[in-house]
C-alpha cells in the first residue's frame, strides 16, 4: 500500500493500534511492562479490590531498584541481609509477594541480572526496537535508544496495563532534534543531551516524542543512544527515539529474550523499515550544532540550567524572561553560587557515577579512563561508583576497572538508583555540592539541601580528581 | 473515582513556574505501600520556609492550585497527586502541566486547568483574597468580579470525570479487540507477542 511518508514515531504507533474512537483517543497495545517495587503497590493492590488478574504476565517482568541500598546484599555466608528502612523493606516484600501472585517474572535484589530496570530491560533483550514500552518510572524513555516507543506512566496507568496490556492515548506531536557536525575530543552524550535540554528548556518538549537524528547518533553506540533518549524527558518529552540500525541489531543479537533463529530474521526485516521516511514531516525541528558543544554543566536546580564547562554562572538579570530570572535567582541561592563565578572553579565534596543515565558499561569504562593512575581529591569526602546492573558490575570487573576506582579511592557498589534520587541510604549531605551523572538537578534530590551538578562520566572522574568541577579536557 | 462537577473555595496563589514532582512530594515519601496520608510531605521543601503560602491560615484546605508553566515536570510519580489530594486540592489551574502529571491528576479525578499566562495572573490577584470557581460543565473559570475564563479539556477525559468512571473498566470491556489485535501481532510478529524465553544457561 502507497503511503504518505511516517515518522518513526507514527509507523511504531501505527503497528499498536488496536482501535480508536471517533475522539481520536486509541487504545494502543504494550509489548514490554517493567515494573519496579516503588510505583506499584498500590497497583497491585487496585488490581486485588477489583478482583482483576494480570493480562500478559508473559510481557511483564519486575526487579527492584530504587530502594535498595548498594551495599553488600549477601552476607559471606551468601544469606540475604536484611534492609534496615522498615518502609524500603516492606515496598521489597511487597514485589517480592506480588509478583509470583499475579505470575510476573521476577528478578531478585540478589540475582546478576537484578540492576536498574532501564539498564536491565535492554540488557537482557527484553526491550526491542519497534516495540511499546511502558514501566512507572519516568526514565522510561530511555528505551527509544533501542528504537522502542517507551514513557513512563503513573501508578494508575501501571494498574490498567497490568490489567488490560493496553492504554488509552492520544497520538503525540512529534519534533525533530536534529544534530549536525560530530562531538568533538571529550564531549560525550551526556553533554550532547545536556545541551539540547539547555536549548529546548524543560517544557521544550512537553505533547511531544523527540526523534534525535543526524550522523552523531548514527555513529554512537547504544549505551549512548541510551544516555540521550533517558533525559528526553528533561526536555519535556514523555519518549525519544532513534532509529534502529546495525548498532542496534548487534547489540541485541543473543541477549537472553531477544528472538532468535527466523524470528530474530523477521524482527531485523522489519526493524530496517522502521526509520522516518524521507519526506515525513515532524511537527517541530529544531537544529543544534554538534561540533560547538563542549563538555557541559548545570549550575542551577532545573536541568535546562546548563553551561559549557568554560563558561561562567549566569547572572540573572541576564535572562529576558522575568519568571526565569527570578527562578534563577532562588537557584543560586540554593546553590550557594554567585553570578559570574567561574564554573570550574566550583568546589564539589561528592561524587555520584551511576543512574539509569549513565551508569553501563562504557560509562563506567569512561569514568575509569580520567582516573586510571590517579587519586581523588582530599576534598572529595564520598565518591561512589554504582554499576546499573549486576552484569554491568561483572563485566567491569573483568576489564578491573573496579580496581582502579577503588585505587583511586572511590567505592565500588551493588547495583541500583543509589543517590539519583535520595529514596535509599545513598544521599548527599545538606549544603553540600554533588558532581552527579544522574539526571534531575532539582531541589532536594539528592536529599533534603543537596546541591546537584549534571555531568557526564568523564566529568564526574575528573572533578573527583581535581576535587571542582573540571574540564576533563584539560587533564589530559 | 468520584464524580467532578464544581470546585469552590479559596484557591493557594502559588503561581511558581516548573513546578517538579520532587517539590510536589519528595522521594523519601514515595516508600509507602498505600496511596494515604501523603499529605504530611506534600511541598515539604516550601513547607519548610517560615511564612510559607501552604501554611498560610487563609489557605487550610483551599481546593485550588494556582501555579505557572509546566507544572508537575519531572518523575512519573502519582504521589505527586495522591499527596495533592491527601492536601485536599482537587484543581490545579496552570497555564502548562507536564503529560505525565496531567494523566495522573486526571486518573485521580484531580482537575487540570491550563489557562493561559494573563488570566492565570489575574487568578494569582483574586486569589489573595478571595475564592475562585471552576465549572466542569461549563468549563469556565469564574470569580466574585465577573471573571469568566474559558478553558479547552479532552471531552473524553470530561466524560470521565464528570461520571466517576474507571478507566481500567471501560478498557476492560474492549477485551475482544485487545484479542484480535494480539493474534493479529502474534501471527505478524511472533517475537514481540509470543511468550517470552530466557534463554541463558544458568541464569534466572
Amino acid at each position: 500500500m502507497a503511503s504518505r511518508p511516517r515518522t518513526l514515531y507514527e509507523k511504531i504507533w501505527d503497528a499498536h493500534v488496536v482501535e480508536t474512537r471517533p475522539d481520536g483517543t486509541s487504545l494502543i497495545y504494550i509489548d514490554r511492562h517493567l515494573v519496579h517495587e516503588v510505583t506499584s503497590p498500590q497497583a497491585f493492590e487496585g488490581l486485588r479490590l477489583a478482583g482483576r488478574t494480570v493480562r500478559r504476565p508473559d510481557l511483564t517482568l519486575a526487579v527492584p531498584d530504587h530502594n535498595l541500598p548498594t551495599t553488600a546484599r549477601l552476607d559471606a555466608a551468601g544469606a540475604r541481609l536484611p534492609i534496615a528502612d522498615p518502609q524500603s523493606a516492606a515496598q521489597l516484600a511487597a514485589l517480592e509477594a506480588n509478583a509470583p501472585a499475579f505470575g510476573i517474572r521476577y528478578i531478585d535484589s540478589s540475582a546478576a541480572e537484578q540492576g536498574i530496570v532501564h539498564v536491565v530491560g535492554p540488557e537482557q533483550g527484553f526491550s526491542l526496537p519497534g516495540a511499546t514500552i511502558v514501566c512507572g518510572d519516568s526514565h522510561t524513555s530511555a528505551h527509544g535508544g533501542i528504537s522502542a516507543l517507551a514513557f513512563g506512566i503513573g501508578t494508575s496507568e501501571v494498574e490498567h496495563v497490568l490489567a488490560t496490556q493496553t492504554l488509552q492515548l492520544k497520538r503525540s506531536r512529534t519534533l525533530e532534534v536534529r544534530v549536525d557536525g560530530l562531538l568533538g575530543h571529550g564531549v560525550t552524550p551526556k553533554d550532547l543531551i545536556l545541551h539540547i535540554i539547555g536549548v529546548l528548556g524543560t517544557a521544550g518538549g512537553t505533547g511531544h516524542v523527540m526523534e534525535f537524528t543526524g550522523q552523531v547518533f548514527r555513529e554512537m553506540s547504544v549505551e549512548g543512544r541510551l544516555t540521550v533518549c533517558n533525559m528526553s524527558i528533561e526536555a519535556g518529552a514523555r519518549a525519544g527515539l532513534i532509529a534502529p540500525d546495525d548498532t542496534t541489531f548487534t547489540y541485541l543479537k543473543g541477549r537472553p529474550y531477544a528472538p532468535r533463529g527466523e524470528d530474530w530474521d523477521k524482527a531485523v526485516a522489519w526493524w530496517r523499515t522502521l526509520a522516518s521516511d524521507d519526506g515525513a514531516l515532524f511537527d517541530k525541528r529544531i537544529t543544534i550544532d554538534g561540533s560547538a558543544i563542549e563538555p557541559t554543566v548545570t549550575w542551577g536546580t532545573s536541568p535546562e540550567d546548563t553551561a559549557p564547562i568554560g563558561g561562567t554562572v549566569p547572572y540573572p538579570e541576564s535572562f529576558a524572561d522575568p519568571a526565569k530570572a527570578e527562578a534563577a535567582r532562588k537557584s543560586l541561592s540554593y546553590m550557594g553560587l554567585e553570578p559570574g563565578q567561574r564554573l570550574d572553579e566550583i568546589a564539589v565534596e561528592n561524587i555520584f557515577i551511576g543512574s539509569c543515565t549513565n551508569s553501563r558499561i562504557e560509562d563506567l569504562r569512561a569514568a575509569a579512563a580520567v582516573l586510571d593512575g590517579r587519586k581523588k581529591a582530599d576534598g572529595v569526602k564520598w565518591a561512589i561508583v554504582v554499576p546499573g546492573s549486576g552484569l554491568v558490575k561483572r563485566q567491569a570487573e573483568a576489564e578491573g576497572l573496579d580496581r582502579i576506582f577503588m585505587a583511586a579511592g572511590l567505592e565500588w557498589r551493588e547495583p541500583g538508583c543509589s543517590a539519583c534520587l535520595g529514596m535509599n541510604p545513598d544521599k548527599v549531605p545538606k549544603g553540600e555540592r554533588c558532581a552527579s551523572t544522574s539526571n534531575r538537578n532539582f531541589v532536594g534530590r539528592q536529599g533534603p539541601g543537596s546541591r546537584t551538578h549534571l555531568v557526564s562520566p568523564a566529568m564526574a572522574a575528573a572533578a573527583a580528581v581535581t576535587g571542582r568541577l573540571t574540564d576533563v579536557r584539560k587533564l589530559g | 473515582m468520584q464524580p467532578v462537577s464544581t470546585i469552590e473555595g479559596r484557591a493557594i496563589p502559588f503561581g511558581r513556574k516548573n513546578v517538579d514532582t520532587d517539590v510536589i512530594i519528595p522521594a523519601h515519601w514515595l516508600k509507602t505501600i498505600s496511596r494515604d496520608g501523603l499529605g504530611a510531605g506534600a511541598f515539604e521543601t516550601i513547607r519548610a520556609e517560615p511564612g510559607n503560602i501552604f501554611d498560610d491560615p487563609q489557605f487550610a484546605g483551599a481546593p485550588i492550585l494556582i501555579a505557572g508553566d509546566n507544572f508537575g515536570c519531572g518523575s512519573s510519580r502519582e504521589h505527586a497527586a495522591w499527596a495533592m489530594l491527601d492536601l485536599g486540592i482537587r484543581a490545579v489551574i496552570a497555564s502548562s502541566f507536564s503529560d505525565i502529571f496531567a494523566g495522573n491528576a486526571f486518573k485521580n479525578g484531580i482537575l487540570a486547568v491550563e489557562l493561559p499566562q494573563a488570566e492565570i495572573d489575574r487568578l494569582l490577584e483574586v486569589a489573595e483574597t478571595d475564592p475562585i470557581a471552576i465549572d466542569l460543565g461549563s468549563q469556565t473559570v469564574t470569580t466574585p468580579f465577573q471573571d469568566r475564563f474559558a478553558f479547552a479539556i479532552d471531552p473524553f477525559r470530561k466524560h470521565c470525570l464528570a461520571e466517576g468512571l474507571d478507566e481500567t473498566g471501560l478498557t476492560l470491556a474492549r477485551s475482544e479487540a485487545i484479542t484480535a489485535y494480539e493474534n493479529r501481532q502474534l501471527a505478524e510478529m511472533p517475537w514481540l507477542n509470543g511468550t517470552m524465553e530466557h534463554r541463558t544457561e544458568g541464569s534466572a
